[in-house]
Parts: C-alpha cells; sequence; structure tokens
C-alpha cells in the first residue's frame, strides 16, 4: 500500500482544541506522520496539495438510518455510504429501526454483509435493546454483542414498561454494553407533531411540550443510577432538559448526550406553512431552545452531534403535516449544514469536531475520531468558505427528503479518506 | 376596494381592507338573498366543487346555496366514502379533481394544513371549509359580519370566546380576524381546552367566566365536541355547564346589550343554556346562519373576479 502525504493543511486536532498549519502522512491506513512544516520532504509518498484546506478527523455519525431491510427504494448501504462520503462522514453507525427491527444476530450479520460489500466508509451497527423494539422483551444481547453490535438502542420508541427497561439496562451492565435512549415520556408526546406553544397553536398542529423530553431524561437517569449501565441520550433538545443532563454528569454516572444537526440550525418557525421536509422527531424547538443546545455543545455538556439521517421518499413527506413521515436525510449536508454555526461565531471548528468526530468515537471505544499519530486515517478535508446552493436531487442518497433545499450554504468537502484510501474527491 | 388573493385558506393572510372588502360586498348579498328572485350569474359557467373530507350538513348546504345562487354549476363530492377508503392520497384526488377544471374548490379536511397542501397542486381558487384545528375563515368572516350588522362597527369591541378554544378552528381564525380589526378578544374556558402559547396572541384569558364576561359587546360560544366530554379534558358535562355553560346570570355580567353567538351545532344544556338561545332580544345564531351564505357568495365573487382577471392559459 503506497502512503500519501497531504501537503498545506490546516489541520483539526479537537483534542488539543487547535487549528495548525501542517501536513500529514497516511501509511497503511493510519496517521504514520504529522508535520508542523506545511511541506515536508517524504520520499515514496503521493503528494496531496491541500492548498490551505482544513483537514479534520472524519465524522463518526451515530444513528444512522440506513433503508436495509425493508426500505431498500428509500436508501441502501451503496447510497448511505456515498452520501457519507461526499459529507465528509467516514464511520455511520446504523440504526435498527428497520423492518424487521436488527433484533437478531442473524439479521444483524446479514446488514453487516451487505455494508461490507456496498459502502466505501466504515459501517458499525447497533441492534434493538427489545425485541421488535416493543419494550416487552430484551433481544439475545450477549450474541448481539459477539456478532458486532457497537451499541443497544429502540431508537424513538420509548419502553412504557419501566420494570422491563430496567431488567433490559441490568442486563446490559453486566455485559458493559452501551444503551441509546430517546428521552421523551411517552404519553405527553404520543401524537405530538410540533411543539407546543404558540407556533403550534397558530398552526392547529397537535403539539407535545418540550417538558416532555425533561420528564423522559429525568426517568432514564434515575434507571441509570439504579442500574450502573452505560448511557447516552440520543437527542437533547430543550434548554429545560438541560440541568438535568448536567446534574447527572457532576454526580459520576456514566452519561452522555447528542443532539441533532436540525435542532442546531434550524428552528419551529421554518415549518412554517406545514412544510413536511422540517418534520423532524422530536419536533423542532424554539429559538431560545436551539441556543441552549448550541452552548451546551460548545461547553461540552452535550457530547455528540449527529445528523440522525433518516430517508423518507416524496409519497411519505407529501401528506398533510400530521400524517407525514418525520425524518431527514442529513449525511451529506450535516458538515455544511453545521458551517453556519462555525461563520456565525457560535462555534469553533475543534469544538465542532470534538462533537462529530472525536466524542462519538470515544463513546463507542473506536481508536478513530482524532488527528493524532497512530490513528486510523479516516479524514475529511474540507473548504470551509466555499459557498454554494443546495440543490436536494444533487444529494447521493436515494431519498431527498432534505429541509435545506435551496438553502444558501458555506464549505464544501473536497475529499474523504477512509483508512487512507480516498472514498471522495470532490470534482 | 381591493381583494389581492388567489385562494381563501386562512384569515392569516388577509389585510384588513380586504376583510372590509369582502364584508361590504357581503351586504349586498345579504340584500340579494332577502328577494323573492335571489339569483345573480356573476360565477355563471364557472364550476364549483365541494369536497367534504369531514361531515359536515351546515357549511356544505351553505357553500352549495351560495354558488346556486351566483350561477354556478355546483357539485359535492363526500369524500369520506370514496377515493381515501381506497387509498388514494390528497394530492392524488387533488390532481384527479383539477383535471376536471374546476374554478372554485371549496375543501373541509380533518387535518391542519391540508387544505394549503391541495391548493398547491391545482389551478383553481380554493376556499378553506375548515382544516383540523387550524382555521376556518369563512365562519370567521360570517361571525364579523354578524357582530359589525349589530354593533354598528367592527372595531373597539371586547369580545369573549368561550369553550373548547383547544380543538376549535372557528376561535383561531375568529382570533385573527377580530384582533386585525383592533377588538379587545378574551378567551374563557377551562385551562386544559386553552392551547399553550395563547397569551403570546395578545390575548387575555380568562378561566372563571364571570369575570372573563366582565363588561363584553360580543359572547362567542363555542361548541364542544362529545368526544372531549368524559374526563379527558373536562370532569364531567354536568360540571362544564356549572362553570362554563352560558346562562342568564353568567351573561348578566356582560354588558347589557351583549350579544351571543354559537357556531353551530349547539349542544343545548352543555355550553349554552336553551332560553339563551332562542332569546331574540340577546342571540343571533340564526342571523349567523343567513350571513354565512352572503359572506360566503362574496368570498366566491371576489375570488372568481380575480381568476378571470388572470390569462386563460394558466387556468387550462
Amino acid at each position: 500500500m503506497t502512503a500519501t502525504l497531504l501537503t498545506n493543511a490546516r489541520l483539526i486536532d479537537p483534542a488539543a482544541d487547535t487549528v495548525t498549519d501542517g501536513a500529514v502522512l497516511l501509511r497503511d491506513g493510519f496517521i504514520a506522520e504529522i508535520f508542523d512544516q506545511p511541506d515536508p520532504q517524504v520520499a515514496d509518498a503521493d503528494r496531496i496539495d491541500a492548498g490551505g484546506a482544513f483537514l479534520a478527523p472524519g465524522i463518526v455519525d451515530i444513528g444512522v438510518k440506513v433503508g436495509e431491510p425493508g426500505d431498500r427504494h428509500k436508501e441502501s448501504y451503496k447510497t448511505a455510504g456515498l452520501a457519507a462520503a461526499a459529507g465528509g462522514v467516514t464511520t455511520i453507525v446504523t440504526r435498527p429501526d428497520t423492518g424487521p427491527a436488527i433484533d437478531t444476530p442473524e439479521v444483524l450479520e446479514f446488514i453487516r454483509d451487505r455494508a461490507e460489500d456496498d459502502a466505501p466508509v466504515n459501517v458499525l451497527p447497533m441492534a434493538a435493546l427489545t425485541k421488535g423494539r416493543a419494550g416487552r422483551e430484551m433481544t439475545e444481547l450477549g450474541f448481539l454483542l459477539d456478532a458486532g453490535a457497537v451499541a443497544f438502542t429502540d431508537c424513538d420508541h420509548v419502553a412504557t414498561d419501566t420494570k422491563v427497561l430496567s431488567r433490559a439496562l441490568t442486563y446490559a451492565r453486566s455485559l458493559g454494553a452501551l444503551v441509546i435512549c430517546h428521552p421523551q415520556e411517552p404519553g405527553l408526546s404520543k401524537g405530538g407533531a410540533a411543539t407546543s406553544g404558540k407556533f403550534a397553536s397558530l398552526r392547529g398542529l397537535p403539539a407535545v411540550s418540550s417538558m416532555a423530553e425533561r420528564m423522559g431524561l429525568d426517568r432514564d437517569i434515575a434507571l441509570v443510577e439504579m442500574t450502573g449501565v452505560r448511557y447516552h441520550a440520543d437527542q437533547i433538545t430543550t434548554a429545560r432538559a438541560l440541568p438535568a443532563l448536567e446534574r447527572a454528569k457532576r454526580n459520576g454516572f456514566d452519561v452522555t448526550a447528542g443532539t441533532s444537526m436540525h435542532h442546531l440550525t434550524l428552528n419551529e418557525l421554518d415549518v412554517s406553512d406545514y412544510r413536511t421536509f422540517f418534520k423532524v422527531k422530536p419536533p423542532l424547538r424554539s429559538e431560545e431552545d436551539r441556543q441552549a443546545t448550541v452552548e451546551a455543545v460548545r461547553s461540552g455538556l452535550i457530547d455528540i452531534i449527529g445528523s440522525f439521517h433518516t430517508p423518507q421518499d416524496e409519497e411519505s413527506k407529501r401528506l398533510p403535516f400530521e400524517e407525514a413521515a418525520s425524518g431527514a436525510v442529513g449525511l451529506e449536508t450535516m458538515l455544511p449544514v453545521l458551517l453556519r454555526l462555525y461563520h456565525s461565531g457560535e462555534l469553533e471548528l475543534p469544538t465542532l469536531f470534538r462533537a462529530l468526530s472525536l466524542n462519538p468515537a470515544k463513546r463507542l471505544g473506536l481508536a478513530s475520531g482524532r488527528m493524532a499519530k497512530g490513528a486510523p486515517a479516516d479524514l475529511v478535508l474540507f473548504d470551509a468558505d466555499k459557498p454554494f446552493v443546495l440543490d436536494r436531487f444533487k444529494l447521493q442518497s436515494k431519498s431527498k427528503n432534505t429541509p435545506f433545499d435551496g438553502a444558501r450554504l458555506q464549505g464544501k468537502v473536497l475529499a474523504t479518506f477512509v483508512a487512507g484510501t480516498a472514498v471522495y474527491r470532490s470534482a | 376596494m381591493r381583494f389581492d388573493q388567489r385562494h381563501l385558506l386562512g384569515i392569516e393572510p388577509l389585510r384588513p381592507d380586504e376583510i372590509t372588502t369582502l364584508l361590504d360586498l357581503a351586504e349586498q348579498y345579504v340584500t340579494l338573498s332577502r328577494r323573492r328572485e335571489k339569483h345573480s350569474n356573476v360565477l355563471s359557467g364557472l364550476t364549483q366543487i365541494n369536497m367534504f373530507f369531514e361531515n359536515s350538513t351546515r357549511t356544505q348546504a351553505s357553500f352549495e346555496i351560495a354558488g346556486q345562487r351566483l350561477g354556478a354549476d355546483v357539485m359535492n363530492m363526500a369524500m369520506q366514502a370514496s377515493s381515501i377508503k381506497k387509498g388514494e392520497t390528497l394530492i392524488d384526488t387533488a390532481l384527479t379533481l383539477n383535471a376536471m377544471h374546476p374554478d372554485l374548490l371549496v375543501v373541509r379536511h380533518p387535518h391542519s394544513g391540508a387544505v394549503d397542501l391541495l391548493a398547491q397542486k391545482v389551478n383553481c381558487a380554493v376556499l378553506n371549509a375548515g382544516d383540523g384545528r387550524h382555521e376556518h375563515p369563512t365562519q370567521a368572516l360570517l361571525d364579523a359580519l354578524t357582530i359589525r350588522r349589530a354593533k354598528g362597527r367592527l372595531h373597539r369591541l371586547n369580545i369573549a370566546i368561550c369553550g373548547d378554544i383547544a380543538h376549535s378552528r372557528v376561535a383561531r381564525s375568529n382570533i385573527l380576524l377580530l384582533q386585525k380589526m383592533e377588538n379587545r378578544v378574551r378567551l374563557v374556558g377551562p385551562s386544559t381546552l386553552i392551547p399553550a402559547g395563547m397569551s403570546e396572541f395578545g390575548v387575555e384569558i380568562y378561566d372563571d367566566m364571570r369575570k372573563g364576561l366582565e363588561d363584553v359587546d360580543v359572547v362567542m360560544m363555542l361548541r364542544l365536541q362529545k368526544e372531549r366530554m368524559d374526563g379527558g379534558f373536562i370532569p364531567s358535562e354536568r360540571e362544564y355547564y356549572h362553570r362554563w355553560g352560558l346562562d342568564a346570570d353568567k351573561l348578566s355580567h356582560a354588558k347589557p346589550d351583549a350579544i351571543v353567538m354559537h357556531p353551530g351545532p349547539m349542544n343545548r344544556g352543555v355550553e349554552i343554556d336553551g332560553t339563551i338561545a332562542d332569546d331574540i332580544n340577546r342571540s343571533v345564531i340564526q342571523e349567523q346562519v343567513e350571513m354565512g351564505v352572503a359572506v360566503r357568495m362574496a368570498a366566491m365573487d371576489l375570488l372568481a373576479r380575480n381568476l378571470r382577471a388572470r390569462p386563460t392559459e394558466l387556468s387550462a
């Protein structure tokens, strides 16, 4: 395997919280050397001149929905992989909310084979915590772990039977497994298509109080205290939930939290005249909540940002808002969309990549996510300033349901490397 | 006199002067409707389709009479019985209808925003006859006309809207319209039936109905749906009537000449005492029904004028 030298790059190191000029040598799938001069002399390496662009650890995206099995017309491993590569995502961590759910080792092995054959990026599967994600019986957590499940989650299905959940968490604890939950009080959030408040009332949409997230998180944290499980909250999107998260971390529980690219960059008013591409789960929040969530990412209280990539076909979105499916595609758009927060001065680049690459890799025990000698050569090279207008029909995903169609964005991925090989080069 | 709308999807997009234009024209149609010969031909040659995805007798009849009085070819489609049962999507239904070249499409749908969605897909003028909990613009306009005729003006009035605000599209459209015309709006009802964020609309909210009706000019009652009555939102029908049903005692707190309105159909003895509903000195409920036809005639007339002003190839 030949070596590649990336010269004239601005290196983002999220662990050291720095951006420095330099060059990086990739050899045998790993970062072999990091130079602090922009154009070092290295024998027998292909040289790529980055031309002053940023080089960062590749994004590790936890919570990506691929339509296999069940909804291959919405997204396959091949198209999801291409979208990821085009978006600078080097590892996708897939959701088990497929049809059927990924709740047996057999299904997990099937999708691992599919992913290995088709996707140009790393694919790590998650498995369901309970059979059929129904919250009644735990899955074969041990077998699933042996088969390669990196975490267990029932995705947006919230267990209503706390006893069942507590047993599943206790069992997961004994295996040292990571459990990811969707913090929502299931009764309160039932049927909600928007966040309750002035906007939902004006539009006449069935709404859920933002308090449902706080209540869900409070319950989950109590269960963490009871069982000692390693716990990650998939999306924290409201200001009201943040003090509970802060308390749990201060008390030393093994708790982390994520949030979505959409909740960091959009608010409920973007739904405007019932635009169903803006229907996500949980629903978009108020501007105050958005700002509080951004601040929590900045301070490190929220650890991880994900795209929550959810492909939906046109048919499931071309419906009245209440009936329309939830979710948006995001693998390819996440980086340029989040760069809005960099351009607006809300987040620095190392902070962004701490939440996009370093922290998710750490949480899953991966060696990637770091700009360090010896780390896997999973990297993204991007121009943070290049302006463009997003055209959803040019996305690699099979489904085109992005809320950012027609949006003016700044920042383009120039190249994506997985294990030292370029899996994407911009035209 | 201007009316620049292509559709009537809600009160929200209307300007105050457009509302006045519509109400002024409706007055003429009140006069026309009271004559023996009630026919006009302003809609002649145009096709009106009434598409009701939700049961309605009164509103549908009102739109049908309005269209026929103005000379349109009117057709009713009972949608809950037909294509949705066969799995057709709303947009497919809209495209199918569009191919029949209607000029005016009157739509009621159980989901908020569904009529907006449909309007994006057809070439004709769309009138919202009620979408979910969102808007019911012709109801608010007929209420406004009724108030203007009874009170001599449609500004600087104290108006109380009482009952199930949360599930009511009538309430939303009325709040928007009455505020655009610079009135003071109060909402009166159990807190379980007042939607979140309502105080940000610039309305006053009252749990106590006697206080809420203090010195108001207009008392607007809302229907309490049967399915909301048992335990979910309110403890019981009789407790609701005791605390929020309009009776003589509660009405005595309003101004002596306050009028009583109800969009119908009424639950006598649940939200309103029958004797008040029938009191010809206070109740304008029958007048509201009459104004409904006139307002719908005016709305369709104005939309048809805008339709005819557009180049024909656009409507082809």
